[in-house]
């Protein structure tokens, strides 16, 4: 016995383990934990919902590259956390989650708040622990960061009953952690690395098809070295957006679903593709039979499970981005020095006429509603690309994603794997609580935006601000989308009318300042009265057109090859897709099957890539 | 051949088990059967998992399975390499005239009769898996009124065998730094 309670141990410990913000509510069942709080350095940010709690802390994680923890208390506090716990098992973002149960004498009796939350979130966490000894919970919570950041990085749930919390203990913060079945390898095995430098001396048409795990390792240093030492074409996948910077003449951006043609052929023609860190997801691959035929694959990710899952590979390489990335460099370097760099020329010109000829566009007519593109390319302009970004899921975000420029590494963020909707205005909140210098911009749908709008509130009361561009068209867009192309324009359950709510007086409501732009020479003036604004956070409701829809796209479990640039007729109502998608790349020159990639006369303007 | 049988070492606690079902449902892998005990050392218990990898490689199974945290150590026990056995009870309906006939049955698979009453008996068998089958089937025109089966247990034949990891404390960094 000592002189802690298992609540002051907790928040020791909590301390000792580097944690500087824990995004929570109290309740009950974590009561004791709150208590110590008061005396601690770590600041506590209390949210207006566990969801925001919990995706705030991976905007955090992400945006700062250390775990993000949350708290919540049991039962509903616990099961309100499933969600952005899901999020971040699926996009690998360490995050530690301490949760309250119920006392130790009656869990399994259905007390009041009880929820089995280990047993809820086995499936989504990396690891989870029910701490039933005080005496453990340095131990525990040692383990769990060195488990949330380790190998391939993930959420790890620590559940404390209320008894535990306030039962006497000392605490002694462990100098190591030893899990005999979590040993993860970190350092590449130097055969595959000799392999795979050799596959990359031969190859015509290699392609670095860059992931996630990139990022999560802070490897973007790295992989620029990699990356031209073989002066090989890259593409960032939405996990991994600015892992190059979008300025790079080798960036082609973002490859799959909705991605640059340029990134999306040179993968099916490549004879090589460079995985780092990424793991064949279906947005990337559309039909995996048809994906990039002609490569051989050199897949490297912490996580070996993830190698060959997917997609056979010919080189494995199991590690940790930033020594994979680094012994592949120096591989390389040193066979250039040797036998100099193979010639990829022919490669990136072919390459590089894709990315002239077929760049992201959209047509914005003086008179005509918003272009939600043309919104993203003020907000571009305006934040000469420097901004944070922060997405929802959909629509809005495909387009972020194609047009505001990633020059900076670590400052897309967005809720990949999961598609969480919501995600943005809790994520661009913590994202902005971790890296405070920046300018966060969130990119939202007026969809996702009413998920999680309460943490506005959250973001006036602790002066965080940031701008909510909400790209308003009045509809679940990318649902309304897929109707229109694939369910024959029969238009169920998406329509989420225009003014309701008004989403000026709501952000007036909870203290933030709301704007409105309803015509494009709007859009402009909006935008830089909000980016004038620092004290607080502004929200913009663009009024875009309903009707627009979101280009390139690869239907799904489609092949990559048969990417549609845009509605083939003149005007984007009618359109059919799927059963017979425009043809483009494959046996066929592109030019001659390529759908017009505009649809009407007017100004066309070319995402600036 | 898609039954395999994986042997796998895992951390001796609550949950272990559930964490492991779990992980098999929804990667959508097929259990065939699976037996659990405690191992020389109480920390570590022993499971034998016999997967069936027609809709996913048994690679892919294992690395997952290597995943959680709890598992320690997992090896594939391919049959011409290992002794494979189960355990069966077995009761059957039995009556003055089949009584000879189920204890001669009995006999010939080396199962004991651990159960007597005038209606029925129940048999002890162990052995391969196949065995159990080949005596259940010579039993159902007697009436098998219930039956139980442990599931395959196995070890790797041979000197060596599958230990848990030695001691490897990793350093922590006060990550306080910042």
């Amino acid at each position: 016995m000592g002189s802690e309670t298992g609540a002051s141990s907790l928040i020791k410990a909590l301390e000792a383990a580097g944690t500087e913000v824990i995004f929570g509510i109290p309740g009950g069942a974590i009561l004791p934990a709150y208590d110590p709080l008061l005396e601690s350095s770590i600041r506590h940010i209390l949210m207006r919902h566990e969801q925001g709690a919990g995706h705030a802390a991976e905007g955090y994680a992400q945006a700062t590259g250390k775990p993000g923890v949350c708290m919540a208390t049991s039962g509903p506090g616990a099961t309100n956390l499933v969600t952005p716990l899901a999020d971040a098992y699926m996009d690998s973002i360490p995050l530690v989650a301490i949760t309250g149960q119920v006392p130790r004498a009656v869990i399994g009796n259905d007390a009041f708040q009880e929820a089995d939350i280990c047993g809820i979130t086995m499936p989504c966490t990396k690891h989870n622990y029910k701490v039933m000894d005080p005496d453990e919970i340095p131990t525990v919570i040692a383990e769990a960061f060195h488990i949330a950041t380790t190998g391939r990085p993930g959420p790890v749930l620590v559940d404390i009953p209320k008894d535990v919390l306030q039962a006497a203990t000392s605490f002694q913060w462990p100098s190591s952690v030893d899990l005999p079945g979590y040993r993860p390898t970190t350092e590449p095995h130097a055969r595959q690395i000799a392999a795979a430098a050799e596959l990359i001396r031969n190859a015509e048409r290699p392609v670095l098809y860059v992931g996630g795990g990139v990022m999560k390792a802070r490897a973007a240093a790295d992989l620029l070295l990699l990356a031209e030492a073989i002066g090989a074409p890259v593409v960032t996948t939405l996990m991994a957006r600015g892992a190059i910077s979008d300025n790079h003449p080798l960036c082609l951006g973002m490859p799959g679903m909705h991605g640059n043609y340029a990134a999306v052929t040179a993968m099916q023609r490549s004879d090589l593709l460079i995985t780092l860190c990424a793991r064949f997801d279906d947005r990337v691959t559309g039909n995996l039979d048809s994906f990039a035929p002609g490569a051989k694959i050199i897949h490297a990710d912490a996580d070996p499970a993830e190698i060959g899952k997917n997609r056979a590979v010919d080189v494995p390489i199991v590690g940790d981005a930033g020594p994979v990335i680094r012994a592949l460099h120096d591989k390389v370097a040193a066979a250039n020095s040797q036998h100099g760099r193979t010639d990829l020329g022919a490669w990136l010109g072919e390459v590089n006429t894709w990315k002239r000829d077929y760049p992201i566009s959209y047509t914005q007519e003086e008179n005509g509603p918003i272009k939600p593109q043309f919104v993203v390319d003020a907000l571009a302009r305006a934040t000469g690309g420097d901004a944070l970004v922060v997405t929802g899921v959909g629509q809005h975000q495909m387009w972020a994603s194609q047009i505001m420029p990633c020059n900076r590494p670590y400052s897309f963020i967005s809720s990949g794997g999961l598609g969480t909707m919501g995600f943005a205005v809790p994520a661009a909140f913590g994202a902005k609580v971790g890296r405070p210098e920046d300018r966060v911009v969130a990119i939202d749908g007026d969809g996702c935006f009413q998920m999680t709008a309460q943490e506005l509130a959250t973001a006036v009361i602790e002066k965080v601000p940031f701008t909510v561009a909400i790209l308003n068209n009045a509809h679940l867009g990318m649902v309304r989308q897929w109707q229109e192309l694939f369910y024959d324009e029969r238009y169920s359950q998406v329509h989420l009318p225009q003014e309701t709510p008004d989403y000026v007086k709501l952000a007036d409501a909870y203290g933030a300042i709301g704007l409105r732009a309803t015509a494009p020479e709007d859009v402009e003036t909006v935008i830089d009265k909000a980016m004038g604004i620092d004290d607080r956070p502004v929200v913009i409701d663009f009024r875009v057109d309903p009707g627009e829809m979101c280009f390139p796209m690869i239907p799904a479990g489609a092949s990559n090859d048969d990417i549609i640039l845009a509605p083939p007729n003149p005007t984007p109502r009618g359109v059919r897709g799927g059963s017979e998608p425009q043809r483009s790349g494959g046996e066929r020159p592109p030019e001659a099957a390529m759908p017009q990639a505009s649809f009407s006369a007017g100004k066309t303007k070319g995402a600036d890539r | 051949m898609s039954s395999h049988t994986l042997s796998v070492l895992v951390e001796n606690q609550s949950g272990v088990l559930a964490r492991v079902a779990a992980l098999f449902a929804r990667r959508g892998f097929n259990i065939d059967s699976l037996a659990v005990g405690e191992t020389e050392d109480p920390a570590v218990s022993r499971m034998t998992i016999v997967v069936d990898a027609r809709n996913s490689s048994i690679e892919q199974i294992s690395k997952q399975l290597h995943k959680l945290i709890n598992v320690l150590r997992i090896c594939e026990l391919p049959k011409d390499a290992a002794v494979e056995r189960e355990l069966a009870l077995v009761k059957v309906n039995s009556s003055r005239p089949t009584k000879a006939e189920i204890v001669e049955i009995a006999d010939i698979f080396k199962a004991k009769v651990v159960d007597v009453t005038p209606t029925s008996m129940v048999l002890e068998a162990s052995g391969a898996s196949e065995k159990i089958d080949a005596l259940e089937e010579l039993l159902v025109p007697f009436g098998i009124l219930e039956i139980v089966r442990t599931g395959r247990i196995a070890l790797g034949r041979g000197p060596s065998g599958l230990k848990a990891p030695n001691p490897h404390p990793i350093t922590l960094v006060r990550a306080a730094a910042s």
